[in-house]
């Protein structure tokens, strides 16, 4: 087994020249919300440590999350990423196919035993056993287990490792099962989304890095640097939520005004992520920016909440179109009604007896 | 008995035996009831919480609805000087704090108060008499018993409804506004070291916003049929009703035993 790299040395092989390395590590400091001193300590470690084994798999899933991670924002991190995962394993990114691949798992799991992380990406369907995701002609949840066995942690990326996602919606026919369902035994950080932030995954790697230790996580087992805040408390349009100034349809003056989507749907008083601070595509913007509610899409079962466009959202439980004021305002409805019925009935039995008693008098 | 009574002394009678098993009546107001029609009922602290309460629950329903569906946008002011949405929401936060102080009084006038106190936090699950004036009470309700009992408390129906709406319905809203509050104050915060595991619990706060919804609904329910039973009892009924409510005297329009 030769000697393993480190990231330093993979970054120098690829050109990347030490002012860049410095300026990424900088960079990863005040993204993880460190101050400037822990910039060296970040750079020493990637000099020094020998690169963490990753193992990426996949389960039921559409990729989105590699495809989110391979656009992180610093080409710097892009490589440095690559580089590990096309070393180890990767189904998706490595050059390897076939048995080739295959032999490979096996052999970074036998080499790194007890010391790689295993990031995945999707997550296995239980229906039928696991027959609804093959991989390597075999069913993905075996493959998981197999995986997770020997690991030192797990990543759950995006959605549907941490929650289920689309897959796992009502009725859910494949029982597509989040990862913490399925490993019960080992430490499992969710970094939810679909996808991810791009910066936020590679922060998560580089801070396990930096600390041989998983970032603090908060009570759904997030990272709470990236996780802690909802959109909507980071907002730049939250001084219109507080004005009650909102976009009543779209397109109307008030969409071009840039006034709060809260009333077109808008997911972010509800959705924990970084959204509104690291934004997407190198900074550029996010969905709320561009004019668009946010979907809420890394918080749990969020497809089955209804519309992207309520803000009180449908209960399947009552049938497709009703909601909680709906089906309360028809309930109270009845009630009123009932109310009425029985206060007629109550006045017209005690003219009633009335009658009656004149009559006997 | 003193010389001065209007009511005729009579010891041989037993007045209220129902009552005595469930409605509440004590061996003290079985007493005052011999000597004159009204019984002292709800001290001033449980008639101050009641119209507080009230006073809450309106408010909450009111700037509840308006946060889930906000007025039209208006703008007479740069966003920086206008605070409608702003000023609904402390309405609605401000009138949760008080209802949850009030709850937590309530209880400690429960612990502390008299025996009529105590009414609206139990259920008398094991009494089989008060199954039996449950199901009279309902006969009453559905016009198939000529006149009602007399009752010096809440009468059984009446608790059943108190207890699985108020007590039950603001334990639920209290904990699910204040995991919703918890969201904004911010996890560390009082309210999330209080409620944020009711979050982590549920996954998603968009499924406790329907929750707290629905629970908003089951307490308009309950004060539609509080309102209308309260004034038609006020009417129909042998005692009063309202007055009680304001007064604290529960008083009787007949002076017959049962």
């Amino acid at each position: 087994m030769s000697q393993i790299e480190t990231f330093y040395d993979v970054m120098r092989r690829q050109g990347i020249t030490r002012r860049s390395f410095m300026k990424y590590c900088s960079l990863t400091a005040a993204a993880l919300g460190l101050s400037p001193s822990f910039v060296p300590k970040i750079a020493h470690a990637m000099e020094t440590k020998p690169r963490t084994p990753v193992i990426w798999v996949h389960g039921l899933e559409c990729t989105c999350c590699s495809e989110s991670f391979i656009r992180a924002a610093h080409p710097l991190a892009k490589d440095v990423v690559l580089s590990m995962i096309s070393l180890d394993y990767d189904d998706t990114l490595m050059a390897a196919a076939g048995h080739a691949a295959e032999a490979a798992l096996e052999e970074t799991i036998e080499k790194y035993k007890g010391n790689y992380i295993l990031a995945v990406e999707g997550n296995p369907p239980l229906n039928e056993d696991g027959m609804f995701c093959i991989t390597g002609g075999k069913p993905f949840v075996e493959k998981l287990r197999y995986a997770a066995k020997d690991a030192k942690a797990i990543i759950s990326w995006g959605a549907c490792a941490s929650y289920g996602c689309v897959q796992a919606a009502k009725p859910n026919p494949t029982q597509a099962t989040p990862v913490h369902k399925v490993i019960t035994d080992k430490p499992i950080i969710k970094v939810p989304g679909c996808p991810p932030i791009a910066e936020v995954m590679t922060g998560v790697i580089t801070y396990m890095l930096t600390f041989d230790r998983l970032p603090e996580l908060d009570r759904q087992g997030r990272p709470a640097m990236f996780y802690s805040q909802r959109i909507h408390d980071k907002c730049y349009r939250r001084p219109h939520f507080d004005a009650g100034q909102f976009v009543e349809t779209w397109d109307d003056e008030h969409a071009r005004k840039g006034y709060c989507l809260y009333k077109m749907g808008c997911k972010g008083p509800t959705t924990y992520n970084a959204c509104s601070t690291i934004r997407w595509n190198e900074g550029v913007s996010f969905p709320i920016q561009s004019g668009h509610g946010c979907i809420g899409c890394s918080e749990d079962g969020f497809w089955d909440q209804g519309s992207f466009y309520d803000r009180v959202t449908d209960l399947t439980q009552f049938g497709i179109e009703a909601n909680a004021d709906k089906v309360g305002l028809t309930a109270a409805g009845v009630v009123g009604a009932g109310v009425a019925a029985h206060a007629a009935i109550s006045a017209l039995k005690a003219a009633q007896k009335k009658t009656q008693d004149k009559e006997e008098a | 008995m003193p010389e001065d009574t209007i009511h005729r002394p009579n010891m041989d009678v037993n007045p209220l035996p129902t009552a005595q098993l469930t409605g509440d009546a004590t061996a003290e107001d079985i007493d005052s009831i011999r000597r004159r029609t009204s019984v002292f009922v709800y001290e001033w602290p449980v008639r101050l919480w009641h119209w507080g309460n009230a006073l809450c629950i309106v408010v909450l329903c009111i700037t509840g609805w308006f946060i889930a569906s906000p007025l039209p946008t208006m703008t007479f002011a740069e966003a920086t000087y206008q605070f409608v949405m702003g000023y609904i929401r402390f309405a609605h936060f401000a009138a949760g704090q008080l209802m949850t102080v009030g709850f937590f009084a309530r209880i400690y006038v429960a612990i502390t108060g008299n025996h009529h106190a105590k009414q609206l936090f139990y259920v008398p699950f094991w009494n089989k008499h008060w199954w039996a004036e449950i199901m009279f009470e309902i006969r009453w309700y559905l016009f198939m018993e000529k006149e009602p009992k007399k009752y010096v408390g809440h009468n059984p129906l009446a608790q059943v409804a108190m207890f699985f709406f108020i007590t039950l319905g603001t334990v639920f809203m209290l904990a699910t506004g204040w995991a919703l509050y918890a969201e904004g104050a911010g996890q560390g915060s009082l309210p999330d070291l209080v409620m944020g595991w009711l979050i982590a619990l549920v996954g998603n706060t968009q499924v406790l916003h329907s929750l707290h919804h629905i629970g908003m609904w089951f307490i308009v329910i309950f004060v539609i049929i509080h309102i209308y039973v309260a004034i038609r009892e006020d009417i129909m009924s042998r005692q009063s009703m309202v007055s009680t409510m304001i007064s604290g005297h529960r008083t009787f329009k007949d002076d017959r035993p049962d």
